[in-house]
């Protein structure tokens, strides 16, 4: 599904990815770890297509060539991006928002655009799945949210526009134990086998509840180790100082 | 390809012309022009030498100039005073003697004026160039006692309403392009609501600049006498032309005891092309007098079109415990000027106002917010709040604000707060990521932006707005 090439990044002169590979495919659960500073966040924008990269390599998504296509063009074939700190639209109320979103992915997928109606029984089915209180999308985007509520949003989000790609950027920081299990549950009754995951995460903790495929350590910009669900134990006992 | 379709829905969609033979006054400012205006209307006596005596005012006064936009020169014995379709020089009796040309081109501005077409139950007072040239649902207006016509019908007909309140509000003397609208006024329209009346449906005014070198001169007067409510839409549209066009209205309210007037404004006369040629200078001198006590008069704008826009709807609040608002929305892009905001003059007890101001520039834009808080000595424990905010979209756009407040007395209190922001490219990625386009994603801020502003809309307008309110940013960002 994602196949990415001896990607390099740079950004104001700065070389952040240098020579990144990438194999994802339909149905896997892929954890991106790594220390501050490694390039984790970088990824996650140049796949979205975030304005502001020089970009080497390859990143073929679908078999189409991701470099032709502009960050909404990405969103609308599949790929959704959980951000890491979801940004506030003031005067936009949610489920405005949330329907503008869904039916333009619906009419690129060539969907019929849902009406009101239909579109707030779909949106109110999603949220009692995550245990989202009703009132919360009739306020503003993510004004005065809590970092929990702003990271269920996303959740939402992922859940209402079936994206075939999912990338977490950071989910789990800044959530409680409640929080990380309700984000948690939503990524998991969303796993099948043609939807694939990417987790970029700091910590194990929220691979305790997403069982990964596979975890890659990220430092300096390069992948420099790659293993199962075991690597994310082992790296919370010794750290990334003894990986390299 | 796709590009190219864009682009031609971003060209200014009511920029058309209609072919249409028409009567004109000659050329040039003087006594023989308003007295040929005045006698085309058929006017009594007293009402030409109201207007003489403006224009003996005018003589005296000197055109302003301490606005931020600035503007050629404009030569007024160059320009035409009165032009009106020839087929609607007497007023056609009924919707089917209107020039079907006029109709047409109503309707491909979005406003039929067949009946059977309800837009909603709204009212609406067409005005082509100089003249009316429809008012419909007036039988059951009628009924009620509320008089809805144009301005030239009342003075015939309603002599006694018009001398008590025209420039009661507005005085023949006030400023330059006041005194000049009262000399060579042609048309808008009159309203009357009678007491404890509550007007049934929205009253709307539809201006349409059509001829060329033509200055459109309209008045408004509206009269909402004791317990009375109504509100009332205007919306305005040009075609596209390469010289600047004179817009000079005057708006006169008057809410006696208890009454309230809800006056609503969509503009969107052509703002010139991309280079800044062309379009309207919309010059209007908007003025409410809340002159009973418990009265009210809130003004929405939404001021999206025009090369310059310079006015300042205001609030004269007489009455005790009257209570003037003012909601605002003005967008300028490309090189559009708009210098606006409001004046409210409290003299009575009580007296409190309200505005909410969201000025957005992008382009090569300016925008100023300017506006009068002014608490009298007598108007005690009044109070006033006052928000500004400006948002900018690009480099090389400008946002002013230049609010005066004037509180004479101990017991009242003014509050005054004002932002400036960029549109932020965080928040674009962001709606971008979840599948917008850029300018679905722009529309999208903005409207959240002007929300506090579009939601005093009525409904019908509200939804119109909006669009308006991205179209006029199309292409702004990139």
């Amino acid at each position: 599904m994602l196949k990415i090439k001896n990607l390099k990044a740079t950004i104001n002169e700065k070389l952040i990815l240098k020579g990144l590979d990438l194999d994802i495919k339909p149905g896997e659960v892929h954890a991106i770890m790594g220390p501050n500073g490694s390039g984790k966040s970088t990824l996650a924008n140049v796949l979205s297509g975030k304005n502001g990269y020089e970009l080497e390599g390859e990143i073929s998504f679908k078999g189409m060539d991701l470099n032709d296509l502009k960050i909404e063009e990405r969103a609308q074939k599949g790929i959704f991006l959980a951000f890491q700190y979801p940004l506030e639209i003031p005067g936009v109320n949610t489920n405005n928002f949330l329907r503008t979103s869904l039916n333009s992915v619906r009419k690129a997928r060539g969907e019929k655009e849902l009406d009101t109606l239909s579109f707030l029984k779909l949106i109110k089915e999603k949220a009692k799945e995550l245990n989202i209180d009703e009132k919360f999308l009739s306020r503003q985007l993510n004004v005065g949210f809590s970092g929990g509520e702003k990271k269920k949003n996303e959740i939402l989000q992922m859940k209402l526009l079936e994206p075939k790609l999912s990338i977490l950027d950071e989910t789990d920081s800044g959530l409680d134990i409640d929080a990380l299990r309700i984000v948690a549950d939503g990524v998991n009754s969303y796993k099948n086998k043609e939807n694939a995951f990417l987790i970029i995460t700091h910590y194990q903790r929220l691979l305790d509840y997403i069982k990964p495929d596979f975890i890659h350590v990220l430092s300096a910009g390069k992948i420099i180790k790659t293993g199962n669900a075991d690597l994310g134990e082992q790296l919370e006992k010794t750290g990334y100082a003894n990986l390299s | 390809m796709k590009n190219q379709d864009l682009n031609i829905n971003k060209e200014y969609k009511y920029g058309f012309t209609t072919d249409i033979e028409s009567i004109r006054a000659p050329k040039g400012l003087n006594e023989d022009t308003i007295k040929f205006i005045s006698n085309i209307k058929k006017e009594p006596k007293w009402m030409l030498e109201w207007r003489l005596k403006a224009f003996n005012r005018l003589q005296s006064l000197k055109e302003p100039n301490w606005q931020k936009p600035k503007y050629p020169k404009i030569n007024y014995q160059d320009l035409y005073y009165y032009s009106a379709p020839k087929s609607a020089s007497e007023k056609p009796k009924s919707l089917d003697e209107i020039d079907p040309k006029i109709l047409e081109t109503y309707k491909k501005l979005g406003i039929p004026l067949v009946e059977q077409q309800r837009l909603n139950g709204i009212a609406v007072d067409a005005v082509f160039d100089s003249v009316s040239v429809a008012t419909t649902f007036k039988d059951e207006l009628t009924k009620k006692g509320i008089i809805f016509c144009s301005i030239s019908e009342a003075i015939q007909k309603h002599p006694d309403l018009v001398k008590k309140y025209l420039g009661s509000v507005i005085p023949l003397s006030d400023h330059y392009f006041a005194t000049l609208n009262s000399a060579v006024f042609t048309d808008g329209s009159f309203v009357y609501i009678p007491p404890n009346t509550r007007c049934p449906m929205e009253l709307s005014t539809y201006f349409r600049i059509n001829a060329s070198e033509t200055g459109q001169f309209e008045r408004t007067l509206i009269i909402a006498d004791k317990g009375s409510y109504v509100s009332y839409l205007e919306g305005c549209t040009a075609p596209m032309r390469d010289e600047n066009q004179l817009h000079a209205a005057n708006v006169e309210l008057i809410a006696l005891d208890d009454a309230e007037i809800k006056y609503s404004t969509v503009q969107n006369w052509y703002p010139g092309d991309k280079n800044g040629v062309g379009g309207i200078f919309n010059f209007v001198t908007k003025r409410g007098a809340c002159r009973g006590k418990n009265s009210k008069i809130s003004w929405t704008q939404v001021e999206t079109g025009s090369a310059i826009t310079w006015k300042y709807p205001s609030c004269i609040l007489q009455g005790d415990n009257s209570v003037g608002e003012f909601y605002s929305i003005a967008i300028t892009n490309n090189y559009q000027k708009a210098d606006t905001g409001t004046k409210m003059i409290h003299l009575g007890k009580n007296t409190k106002s309200k505005i909410i101001s969201k000025g957005i520039s992008a382009g090569n834009a300016d925008n100023t917010y300017r506006g009068l808080v002014d608490i009298n000595k007598k108007a005690t424990n009044s109070r006033n709040y006052t928000q500004c905010d400006s948002l900018l979209m690009g480099n090389k756009c400008g946002a002013h604000t230049v609010p005066y407040i004037k509180n004479k007395n101990s017991t009242s209190t003014i509050e005054h707060e004002a932002t400036t922001t960029k549109i932020n490219e965080e928040q674009l990625y962001y709606c971008n990521q979840r599948g917008l386009d850029q300018e679905e994603a722009v529309s999208l801020i903005v409207n959240g932006f002007c929300k506090e502003v579009l939601q005093q809309l009525p409904m019908e307008f509200a939804v119109e707005a909006q669009k308006l309110v991205a179209i006029s940013l199309e292409g702004s960002v990139g």
